[in-house]
Formats: structure tokens, C-alpha cells, sequence
């Protein structure tokens, strides 16, 4: 997903004021046959572009305009639309929340649907843009959903007053129901036609927090539970439109490969195939459906041109990194004047070399998108991430402006950062064979898993090179460190604004900035570039940079023969949240209790998106020397708690992800080629692996931050810090599989 | 022609007999709660019940399943099925939801075999449904929450 550090943000109001947000009134949602109750609309002011080159003001006007958060049925079903898109993280359920709760709708009354592509209406307000990423879904929509929320409450009670004429002040709202003296009643669709009529007041008065009646409820439960459960939820490979054709694409075996010739002639006397088109993205072969699809794309024949193939290998790309780390003429991230003299003058030194492979997303619903051109119009039905990306995208690859564009976004099959990406690649395959079969049918691109691993945007490769000096009581004098890894931003809309003098702040965040006190710090940065696209991948530099970190923290402990959460605070300075979490997971974890023989506890702490988690890993060795992680217990603090249990939902997620990258993953690369292609050689986490995760949220009534991303950093240097202490390896190479362990 | 009963109800398909069950059901008949994730026996997305018993509709041709009984997430009905999905309702265990039909389809024919599993059995019988939102934890607390709805 997307990081945007605070200080590359677009200068926003970060909390503007109810009467800044210029709430107007848009009047009914007038839609063919239903007549919608009450619309409120929020105009927010135009986000600043976070990015250059990209068209953000264009919005598409039609079925949806007016647009809004909340829609009020006559028939009392209230509906949310909702401006985040919804990868299982639970931002659609935690969005209805905090409308609810300033609404004070009845749960039970709720509806949702996501939003169409407007910018001005949805855009995420901390990128600029519409999209969700950066875990920054709830911390952009806290103030605007309860504003949303208690502007709709505020014209329901007007409405009751003018009724009933009484007071607003003698008017209650509870469950969905508005109450007045005397006993009288009304729900909010008897209310909603004369809410409707009522302007829109511009300044509303939110709920006390000691007032919330589902905000930080656990009885609040997820809006799409019964859907998913019953296998009744619609993914973009479930769409069904009239005369829907399936398309496969015979992708370029290796990057940079491009095709010479093909022949179709096989492919196309394949029943149920329809055509055989060359795209941008290869070779396209379309059918009646899947089966056919992959039977005609198996009998194409294809010459690739591989002379561009590349990179040679992930080996010799480690060898190249190192190299450039040992140079030590990266880019300045940090440099204290007073380093060479620091390291220097240290009594010894400890150097370590750390290697972070590729990694593909995986998600479990693999990449897809329909397209459908017809009457001078392109519409995509699609697990759109980005809107303001895909958008545009389509919009250029269609041949058509932005106007005659109309996304549908649907629930996806899991994301972790990969569909919200500069190209909107899958979107724009879609597209192109629907231009390029040239009939008005819709087509939906399906990637085989195969293909969806293979496609690229990765989480890029990485070098860490680290060197700390050492006084004569082993307590940390100097620190020098060299990153080497493709930079993430470069080669997206948003590189102008979070690179800084040739420092791309996701390839570092986590080493630079840190809460820690770093003594006389030499901080350096490479950003080689390949022909592997590289991609934000769930919780972005903090992938690396949190392994590296708090496995070097540890060994520095050790080092210094001091416990590693003592070692760990004496190094931090007004830190008191990171410091918070850090003492509640070893607390709860039982840190000072010493474990039976043969399992060995490790903790680490992170910062990430906002949000402080930190986690204790209890670990063992099985009978034939795999680590297997037993328990992992996590300390969270991402402000006020919208919804726990979805809060707990997302740790738990976010440990089993990052111990399927630890044991398992890895994309290693030959010749253009990545050698794994499915779940048998990129393994990820099975059932059996998971560990027991007890989670605790640390009481807060700061704003709310992301919880999406940072339960990923801290789980890998916690594990690999408990297996140090069991077996006396330090594992500086991902993954796992590759070291054998013994029991020390 | 390939005839065989989905969901209690008999089906016909004029399909290539080597067609994964997977795509006759989704594509040919419209039932697309069962999910395609690797298409290589893999990751029990497509998990369906061949005369009750888990079988990866990816894997399996469809002439393979002539004249016999296949029960997909849309035909559950029994009282275990309702348990199963009862407990994953109440406990939010789904995330992104895409495995989860095949963890429910899995999960339905373990109770139905083992009323009571211990953690180990569960192991056993849900290490081929892979999860990528990681949701085990929960799969394992309402896998036991349903045989205790089921045997109270
Ligand atoms: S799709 Fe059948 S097991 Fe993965
Ligand atoms: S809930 Fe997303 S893969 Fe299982």
C-alpha cells in the first residue's frame, strides 16, 4: 500500500473546522424509478494534487451525480456510500460506524455501496487523490464521516421540529428512530422528503465521545459477514453482464521480453475461443470462458525476443547491491558531521549485511478486471483500488475522455497494496482487448495465478548494510547504514513528491526517521533501477526497515548484555506511545517469566502509518529443525479504537502475512524470468502455521490511525529475534528456508 | 453430455470432458460462490462436496464427477452447514472473503466427519484451504464453536 510520510503530504487543513468544510445542500438523488429520500452532500474543497502529470480534476458526471455519504430511502434504508475501497480490511464496516454513530442510525438499517470515481466528492483527503492506501483510510475519514453523519442527524431533527413544532432541543434520536415530547415518533424515512426540503446546515455540533454508542463497540460486527460466508459477495470474477466473453493474456515469459511473432492459427480452432488479438500486455485469447480461454492460449504458438531480458538474476543483483553499500557514496538520507569522527573513535565495531528478496502480493483473488465499450462509452467493473488512477487509465487506453468513463468498484479478493498501482495494469489489459476485439461486448481479463505472480510490481529487492560503532562499554557510538533497493516511488505520479534529493522516504522510513536516538548517524540510500516494476507492498519500507532495525536493536543488546525492552527505551527520547506499546506486549506477554526449554521469546516495535504495535514472539524448533512460532503477542496503539475486533482482525492478519514472507517468500529471478509462479513454489502461510495472537489495544483518545499495514513490520524481527536466543543464528537473509536451524 | 446433480438438482453440460468441475460450474452454470485461486489443487478456493466429501473442483474433470452428487456453498443447507456459517458470522472471521467459501465447504465436510475436532484435526483437514488475509486464528475458534452449537 501506499506510505506517505507525513512531511510529503499535501499541505491539508488537517482538521478543518465543520463550518471549513462548506457543506452545501445538492438537493434528491433522483434515480430512474426510485426516488431517493433524503441526499446530503458533502462539497469538500478540491484536494491539492499530491502528484504531478496525473488528471485528478476530471470527474465523471451521470448516474451517480449528485454524489454523497448518506442516502435516506422513504422505505428507511439508510445507505452509505462509501469512499474506501474494501480489500478485507473492514474499512467498509468501519466507515458505517462512525456514520451511524453521528447519524445514531440502527445498525440493522444500514446499506452500503462504494463510490463512483469523483475526486471531489471522495477523494482520500491524506493522498490527494481518491484511493486507499497508507492505512490512512480512517484517519482521513474521521472528522469528515462524523461531520457527514451528525449534518444528516442535525436535518432530521429539523424536519421532526417543524412536524411536530417543538423545539430541536426537545428532540432525541436513538436507533434509527427520532423522538419528541409526548411520545411522538417518526423513523428516519418518514422524515426523510422534508429533511430533504431543509438546507444544509454548515455548522453541526459532533457527539461527546463519552456519548458513542457503536465507536469502539465490539458488538459492532462486519456489514459483509453473511455475504462472504455464504459464498453470496460478487468479486469482479463473479460479474455477470449479457454476452460476457473471458479473456486470457500470454504475458512475455520474461521482463523486458517482447513479442516477435505469433500464430493463432491452433488456438483459434479451439471451441468456445472467439478471437486471438495482440495487445500491449501480449497475446489475448478470448472465449465463451475460462476453460476455453486457457486451452486456445496453450495452443498458440509465440517467438519472444528475449535479448532485453533481465535482470540476469536475484543473485547478481545481492552482489551488485553489495557493492554499491560497501561503496558508501549513496544518496545522504542522514549524515551527522560528527560520524567519521564518532566511528572512529569507537573501541569496536558490529557490521551486519541483511537481504530482503522480491515478494508478490499473492492476494488470493488473482488480478481481473471487465471492460465493456459500447455506445461511444467505456464502463470497467473492477477491484478499483485507485479510482483517480484507474480512471485516467482507462480513460487513455479507451481513447475517450474521462467523462464517457464509468467505473464500478467491486469488493475485492485481497490486495495488499497491488491494486492500487501507477498503470493500473490489469485494468488497462481489460481495456485493451475490449478495444482491440472490437465488437460492443463486455470481456473480462482474468489472470491465472500463474500469471499474477509472474506480472511483476513487486516488492522490490533489498540491501541493508549496517556498521555500528561501539565505545568500550559496548554502548552504541556510531551508526552507519546503507540501503540499496529499487525505489517504489520513482517510476509513479507521485515520485515529485515523496522523493527528496535522490532519497525516496518509503525506501527508508523506519531507519530514517526512527524514534530511536541513533548516536552520530551516516545514513546513505541506492536506488538502482531494473526491469522488474517494483510496488508497495503491505506496509512498504517498513518491510525491510523494521526487520533490520529491531533485529540489529537486539543484537546490540546483547551486546551490551542488557535486556532487549530496557535497552530498547533507554535509546528512545519522548517517545512515550512507542514506549507504551513496548512495555503493554511485554507485559502481556509475560517478558520476565522465563519459558521452558526449548522455546525462547523475541520482541521488536514499530512505527508505521501513525500507529505503534509491538510484538512478542514465543518460538520453538519442530522435530526436523523448522522454526514454529507459537504465540505472538501485540501491543497496539492507533489512537481512538473504531471498531476492536476489527482492530484485533487486522494484527492478526498482519502476523500471519508477515510469517508467510519470513518462512517462505520469496521471487527469485533468472533471466528475466521469476522461477516461482504458484502457492506449490510461493508458499504462504497454512493453517497449521498460524500462531496463537493475543492482541491488546492501548487505551487512547487521540485521533484514529491506520491499523491495515503496521501489524506487518514488528512479527518478522520479533520471530527472528526469539530464534537468535534459541538457536544463536542471527538471520540476516529472508526467507527462513533458506537456513537450517539447530537448538543452541 | 455430461449429466451429474448440483445442489440436489440434475444437470446437464455439453462441455470438453476433461473441463475442470471449477469452470463447468461457474461458467456453464452461472454458481460462482465456488472461487478459482491456483487452479492446481493448491489452495481449496474451489472446494465443493463430491457425495459429500471435499474435492477441489479445479483439480477434478468434470466426466470425473458423472452421475454423482455435487454440493457447492450455494446448495448448503444441512445442519452443520448452518452452524458453520452461523459461527463465522458471529465471529466476523472473514476478511477479504475470497478463501472463505471454500473454508466454509471445507470446515462443513470436517464437522460432518469428525463431529469434534481436536486442533490437530482441524490442521489436518484446513491446511489445503489456504487463507492469504490470514484468518485461521478465527476458522479455528468457529470450526470449534459450531461442533459445540452442534453437540449442545
Ligand atoms: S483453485 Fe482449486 S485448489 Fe486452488
Ligand atoms: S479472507 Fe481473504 S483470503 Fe481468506
Amino acid at each position: 500500500m501506499i506510505s506517505l510520510p507525513p512531511e510529503a503530504r499535501p499541505a491539508e487543513p488537517t482538521s478543518p473546522s465543520p463550518t471549513a468544510a462548506a457543506l452545501t445542500r445538492r438537493g434528491f438523488l433522483k434515480s430512474a424509478g426510485a426516488a431517493a429520500g433524503l441526499v446530503i452532500a458533502l462539497q469538500l474543497p478540491l484536494m491539492r494534487k499530491a502528484y504531478a502529470g496525473a488528471d485528478v480534476g476530471e470527474v465523471p458526471t451521470g448516474d451517480f451525480a449528485p454524489n454523497a455519504f448518506i442516502r435516506i430511502a422513504p422505505d428507511n434504508r439508510v445507505i452509505f456510500v462509501i469512499k474506501h475501497f474494501e480489500m478485507g480490511q473492514g474499512v467498509t464496516t468501519g466507515l458505517a460506524t462512525i456514520l451511524a454513530e453521528e447519524l445514531d442510525a440502527d445498525w440493522s438499517q444500514i446499506e452500503t455501496e462504494y463510490a463512483p470515481a469523483n475526486v471531489k466528492l471522495y477523494a482520500n483527503t491524506e493522498l490527494g487523490a481518491q484511493g486507499t492506501g497508507g492505512s490512512t483510510s480512517m484517519a482521513n475519514s474521521w472528522m469528515q464521516m462524523r461531520r457527514a453523519g451528525a449534518t444528516g442527524r442535525a436535518m432530521l431533527v429539523a424536519a421532526a421540529a417543524q412536524r411536530w413544532q417543538v423545539p430541536a432541543a426537545k428532540i432525541t434520536v436513538r436507533s434509527g428512530v427520532v423522538h419528541g415530547p409526548g411520545g411522538r415518533h417518526a423513523t428516519f424515512g418518514e422524515l426523510a422528503e422534508a429533511a430533504a426540503q431543509l438546507p444544509v446546515p454548515v455548522d453541526v455540533t459532533l457527539k461527546n465521545p463519552k456519548d458513542f454508542v457503536l465507536v469502539g463497540k465490539t458488538s459492532v460486527r462486519r456489514l459483509d459477514s453473511a455475504a462472504k460466508s455464504t459464498g453470496t459477495e460478487t468479486y469482479t470474477i463473479d460479474v455477470k453482464l449479457p454476452g460476457l466473453l473471458t479473456a486470457v493474456i500470454a504475458q512475455p515469459p520474461a521482463f523486458g521480453a517482447t513479442l516477435r511473432h505469433f500464430d493463432a492459427t491452433a488456438a483459434k480452432k479451439v471451441a468456445g475461443v472467439t478471437d486471438v488479438v495482440e495487445v500491449a500486455e501480449g497475446v489475448a485469447v478470448v472465449a465463451t470462458g475460462m476453460w476455453a480461454a486457457l486451452q486456445g492460449r496453450r495452443a498458440l504458438k509465440l517467438d519472444w525476443n528475449l535479448d532485453a531480458a533481465g535482470p540476469a538474476s536475484s543473485a547478481a543483483l545481492y552482489d551488485h547491491y553489495r557493492a554499491l553499500a560497501a561503496k558508501g557514496d549513496g544518496a545522504p538520507v542522514q549524515i551527522d558531521p560528527q560520524h567519521k569522527t564518532a566511528m572512529a573513535s569507537a573501541a569496536s565495531t558490529l557490521e551486519a549485511s541483511y537481504e530482503f528478496p522480491y515478494l508478490a502480493h499473492a492476494a488470493m483473488e488473482p488480478m481481473n478486471c471487465v471492460a465493456w465499450l459500447h455506445d461511444g462509452m467505456l464502463e470497467t467493473w473492477g477491484a478499483h483500488q485507485f479510482p483517480t488512477f484507474d480512471h485516467a487509465n482507462a480513460a487513455k487506453a479507451a481513447g475517450l475522455t474521462p467523462d464517457k468513463v464509468k467505473l464500478h468498484t467491486l469488493m475485492s479478493g485481497g490486495s495488499f497494496g497491488r491494486r492500487a498501482n501507477n498503470w493500473s495494469d490489469f485494468t488497462v489489459a481489460a481495456v485493451n482487448v475490449a478495444k482491440a476485439i472490437g465488437r460492443p461486448v463486455p470481456v473480462r481479463v482474468q489472470w491465472t495465478r500463474e500469471d499474477d505472480m509472474r506480472a511483476g510490481l513487486y516488492r522490490p529487492l533489498y540491501v541493508h548494510q549496517v556498521k555500528v560503532g561501539l565505545d568500550a562499554k559496548q554502548r552504541p557510538a556510531a551508526w552507519q547504514h546503507a540501503v540499496v533497493g529499487q525505489s517504489i516511488m520513482a517510476p509513479t505520479a507521485m515520485a515529485a513528491a515523496l522523493i527528496k534529493n535522490g532519497v525516496d522516504s518509503t525506501s527508508v522510513e523506519g531507519v530514517w526517521p526512527t524514534p530511536y536516538t541513533l548516536p552520530a548517524p551516516e545514513i546513505t540510500l541506492h536506488s538502482p533501477s531494473q526491469a522488474v516494476r517494483p510496488l508497495w507492498w503491505r506496509s512498504v519500507g517498513n518491510t525491510h526497515t523494521a526487520y533490520v532495525m529491531e533485529t540489529m536493536m537486539d543484537e546490540l543488546a546483547e551486546r551490551a548484555g542488557a535486556d532487549p525492552v530496557a535497552f530498547r527505551l533507554a535509546h528512545l527520547q519522548d517517545q512515550p506511545r512507542f514506549a507504551g506499546v513496548l512495555k503493554l506486549a511485554a507485559e502481556k506477554a509475560g517478558w520476565e517469566t522465563p519459558l521452558p526449554k526449548g522455546k525462547a521469546r523475541g520482541i521488536a516495535v514499530h512505527y508505521s502509518f501513525e500507529t505503534y504495535v509491538a510484538q512478542v514472539a514465543e518460538v520453538s524448533l519442530t522435530a526436523d529443525g523448522q522454526p514454529k512460532v507459537e504465540r505472538v503477542v501485540v501491543a497496539v496503539d492507533c489512537g481512538t479504537a473504531i471498531n476492536p475486533d476489527q482492530i484485533v482482525a487486522q494484527m492478526e492478519g498482519g502476523v500471519g502475512f508477515a510469517l508467510a514472507a519470513l518462512f517462505y517468500g520469496e521471487i527469485d529471478i533468472e533471466n528475466g524470468r521469476p522461477r516461482q509462479g504458484n502457492y506449490n513454489d510461493y508458499r504462504v502461510l497454512r493453517m497449521n502455521e498460524m500462531p496463537r495472537v493475543e492482541v491488546h489495544i492501548m487505551p487512547s483518545g487521540e485521533a484514529p490511525t491506520g491499523v491495515g499495514e503496521p501489524g506487518v513490520p514488528p512479527t518478522a524481527p520479533a520471530v527472528a529475534n526469539a530464534l537468535a536466543r534459541l538457536t544463536g543464528q542471527r538471520i540476516r537473509r529472508l526467507p527462513l528456508s533458506r537456513t537450517s536451524f539447530k537448538t543452541a | 453430455m455430461i449429466e451429474f446433480k448440483v445442489n440436489g438438482e440434475t444437470r446437464k453440460v455439453d462441455a470438453d470432458p476433461q473441463t475442470p468441475l471449477l469452470w463447468v460450474l461457474r461458467d456453464e452454470l452461472g454458481l460462482t460462490g465456488t472461487k478459482y485461486g491456483c487452479g492446481i489443487a493448491q489452495c481449496g478456493a474451489c472446494t465443493v462436496h463430491l457425495e459429500g466429501r471435499s474435492l477441489r473442483s479445479c483439480s477434478a474433470p468434470v466426466a470425473a464427477v458423472a452421475g454423482q452428487n455435487v454440493t457447492t456453498i450455494e446448495g448448503l443447507g444441512s445442519k452443520t452447514a448452518k452452524a458453520v456459517q452461523q459461527a463465522w458470522i458471529a465471529l466476523d472471521v472473514v476478511q477479504c472473503g475470497y478463501c472463505q467459501s471454500g473454508q466454509v465447504m471445507s470446515a462443513v465436510a470436517l464437522l460432518d466427519q469428525n463431529p469434534r475436532p481436536s486442533d490437530e484435526d482441524i490442521d489436518l483437514a484446513m491446511s489445503g484451504n489456504i487463507c492469504r488475509c490470514a484468518t485461521y486464528q478465527r476458522i479455528r475458534a468457529a470450526i470449534h464453536a459450531a461442533s459445540d452449537a452442534l453437540s449442545a
